[in-house]
């Protein structure tokens, strides 16, 4: 067998970054549709599974894809899947089930221009908005969104991690040119990579419940076959597990769902920062979006305006409070995205007037040049 | 059971005996354990269950065969029977 | 009226009360319906298997038959609307030790679900589909299914269905299926035996079983639950291995029923490993 942490220094693309991170945290099922720019998560994967013991599938579209790495989580393997923006659109009613049965998985969206077909091998991040409402109903996930094949490796390892200890899908959202670009990555010591596990029921199989929550607001989870007879259902269903059609358990329900993340923010919500700590004007990116982001800071700087940027590492749940402390004592924001206002939105709520929030922007198709961010701060900001 | 032809060894067949019991509350009355007994010893009691059907009733206790296709037939489980002793069932 | 019953001093038990969430009874199938023989004849094959109960699984769609998950006292999963063969299909491939068990309706396996069930019958993924055919969709009130015979009625083709349905044995033969079988409610102990062997064995098997649906398509058509029955038992030829090709449902002409296909291929995972896994000792 070939070991599950390849420790050294690679030159990789950040596809197979992503599948390297996901056999490092310990993935043990991938199934998947192909689609570009994601194939190469899938090809990866299926090299990769059989030597730690896992197993690909290749399924007959990006909807069994997900119903197939649901119902292998629910046997205790780790499990993922990649796509794009179509396969995503197909997706999204599993999603849901993910969410409503508490079932950890990952999924990865290498994000690739739409509407529909778009530019299939280019660049975008207009997916943002669908992967936090594309499932019907109101619901809670995590989506994070690296920005270098460096990140695809570790964003992937904390994906899962965060999956299994919220019992929550979890998405990456990358793009085309994250997932296509070949750098370097450094992949450390099997022992240096910290791994979660979901909790486990301990106790009298005869009064479990599958839904009870823990200290975390986190249910334990058993697996298929440890004698807990679990009934999970896409129903709205009650502490037990059982369909249960009333007001009271789907507010039940709904709070456990939404609250489990949103009383573990501190733990969830990961930025990083760059020359923030005088900056008046804070650049807000993610993804592939944060080198146009990092150029802009310092050409702004060189022509004496206050720049910073805040990079969004977690995306969903949107750091609101982070935002809204910002909002105070600065000029204003300047949100970086490769789409036509999405995640500018919710900068724009959470500045809530208190300072500027301004769009950089394009239909999709390359990286946004910083000379247009710049362009930007020099018409709307003075020096 | 009626024969066409009593077989040769009629006598020395021992017909198993059952018991049917009926859990009136799980019955939703379609009368399927009713129209399919081969020994035709069901029928509709005039009793409601708590749900408003009227569950079955045995009306010839000691004829049933313990043949089970009233317990395998009813899509409520509310109908089985059990084989009687037939130390029992002689007295 | 007579008299409303006493409350019991103590439920009685019936003999597979070990496998069902009693709690949960009566369950919510119409009177009438054959679902729950369905179901009943499913867990007496299960029960019959003498296999450990935790080494089984259900798994259902959506729709009244796919409700059949949440009434047995085994680790279920009541998915996605046509998405539980690809979900039963990920816990086998992750776990081949389980024994995986789909029941669902036509509608859920044979309209949106279709897809799914030829590819899983073309990798022969180690599955044992039983699909309760009530020729309707039932829990929507009684729409035009994809099994829903010509000309008859539903709410959604009121003036009667202009489209021939699916032979489903013939569809589950050719999209690969190593085990096709049809039954009746009525042949119910066929119907256990069916199953039983299915689960036993490897290999992709199908068991359509034909289920009157009194409430949303024989109200609809002239059929009394008690006349559906009837037509089970005097207008269906019992025929093993008889070609699935000439398995239509025509009551007119009679339906055959039997176990028509039941032939040994390699399945999914067994593949899977003999190709990925190499002997420990190499």
């Amino acid at each position: 067998m070939k070991p599950a942490v390849f420790t050294g220094e690679h030159y990789i693309t950040g596809d197979v970054a992503c599948a390297e991170g996901a056999i490092a945290a310990g993935c043990k099922f991938f199934g998947a549709y192909p689609i570009t720019p994601a194939t190469e998560i899938a090809e990866h994967m299926a090299e990769r599974l059989p030597d730690v013991g896992g197993t690909f599938i290749q399924m007959e579209d990006e909807i069994a894809a997900i119903a197939s790495i649901l119902g292998a989580a629910w046997t205790g393997a780790k499990s993922m899947t990649a796509t794009s923006g179509p396969g995503f659109s197909l997706m999204m009613e599993n999603l849901g089930l993910g969410v409503c049965t508490e079932t950890p998985c990952v999924i990865v969206n290498v994000q690739r221009t739409g509407p529909s077909t778009g530019l299939p091998t280019q660049t975008g991040q207009g997916d943002m908005m669908q992967a936090r409402w594309g499932s019907h109903g109101d619901y809670e996930l995590i989506a994070l969104a690296p920005s270098s094949p460096q990140d695809c490796f570790y964003q992937t390892i904390r994906a899962f991690n965060l999956s299994e200890k919220y019992r929550v899908p979890v998405l990456i959202m990358a793009d085309e040119i994250v997932g296509h670009m070949s750098e370097k990555v450094v992949i450390p010591d099997a022992s240096k990579i910290k791994l979660v596990d979901r909790p486990k029921p301990t106790g009298r199989k005869d009064r479990f419940k599958l839904y009870e929550p823990g200290p975390n607001g986190v249910a334990p989870m058993p697996s298929i076959g440890d004698g807990y007879n679990i009934h999970v259902t896409g129903l709205t269903h009650d502490e037990r597990g059982y369909p249960a059609m009333t007001v009271e358990a789907q507010e039940e329900m709904m709070t456990r769902i939404k609250g489990k993340i949103q009383n573990n923010l501190d733990d969830i919500i990961e930025t990083e920062s760059y020359r923030m700590e005088d900056a008046d004007i804070v650049i807000v990116s993610y993804g592939i979006s944060v080198r146009t982001g990092l150029a802009a800071v310092d050409q702004a700087r060189a022509l004496g305006y206050k720049a910073g940027l805040l990079r969004l590492v977690t995306v969903w749940p949107f750091p609101e409070a982070m935002i809204r402390e910002i909002a105070g004592r600065v000029k204003g924001f300047v949100t970086v995205e490769i789409n036509l206002g999405q995640i500018h939105y919710e900068v724009e709520r959470c500045a809530g007037g208190k300072a500027k929030a301004l769009l950089v922007g394009s239909a999709g198709g390359k990286i946004i040049h910083p000379d247009k961010v710049l362009e930007c701060i020099q018409k709307e900001f003075s020096l | 059971m009626a024969f066409w032809r009593t077989p040769l060894d009629a006598q020395e067949i021992q017909v198993t005996r059952g018991t049917v019991c009926i859990i009136d509350d799980r019955c939703k009355g379609c009368g399927y354990c009713i129209a399919f007994c081969p020994k035709d010893i069901l029928q509709f009691s005039d009793k409601f269950n708590r749900k408003g059907y009227h569950p079955p009733t045995v009306t010839k206790p000691g004829e049933c065969v313990n043949c089970h296709y009233c317990e395998i037939i009813c899509p409520e489980f509310a109908i089985y029977s059990v084989e009687t002793d037939s130390a029992a069932a002689s007295k | 009226m007579t008299s409303n019953p006493k409350k019991l001093a103590k439920q009685p038990e019936h003999p597979l009360d070990d496998l069902i969430r009693t709690e949960r009874i009566p369950h919510i199938w119409c009177p009438g319906c054959g679902i729950g023989t369905v179901f009943s004849s499913c867990l007496s094959a299960i029960k019959a298997t003498e296999i450990p109960y935790n080494k089984f699984t259900m798994v259902s769609g959506i729709g009244c038959s796919a409700r059949g998950a949440g009434y047995i006292k085994l680790d279920s999963f009541h998915t996605t609307h046509g998405r539980a063969i690809p979900f039963a299909s990920g816990i086998k491939m992750a776990n081949p030790e389980l024994k995986v068990i789909v029941f669902s309706g036509d509608g859920d396996l044979f309209a949106i679900g279709g897809n799914h069930f030829i590819h899983a019958a073309r990798r022969n993924m180690d599955l044992t589909v039983i699909c309760v055919n009530n020729l309707t969709y039932g829990m929507t009130g009684g729409q035009c299914a994809a099994t829903t015979p010509n000309k008859a009625k539903s709410t959604t083709t009121p003036l009667g269905n202009p489209d021939a349905p699916f032979n489903l044995p013939l569809l589950a033969y050719a999209a690969g299926a190593s085990y096709v079988a049809r039954w009746t409610i009525l042949q119910t102990r066929d119907l256990t035996t069916a199953i039983n062997e299915a689960i036993v064995r490897k290999g992709f098997s199908f068991i359509e079983v034909l289920s009157p649906c009194p409430i949303n398509y024989g109200r609809r058509n002239k059929e009394k639950p008690l006349d559906t029955l009837k037509l089970y038992q005097d207008r269906t030829i019992i025929k093993n291995g008889a070609n699935p090709a000439l398995a239509d449902i025509d009551f007119d002409k009679g339906v055959v029923i039997g176990k028509f296909i039941d032939i040994d291929r390699s399945t999914c995972d067994d593949r899977y490993a003999e190709l990925h896994r190499p002997c420990s000792d190499d």
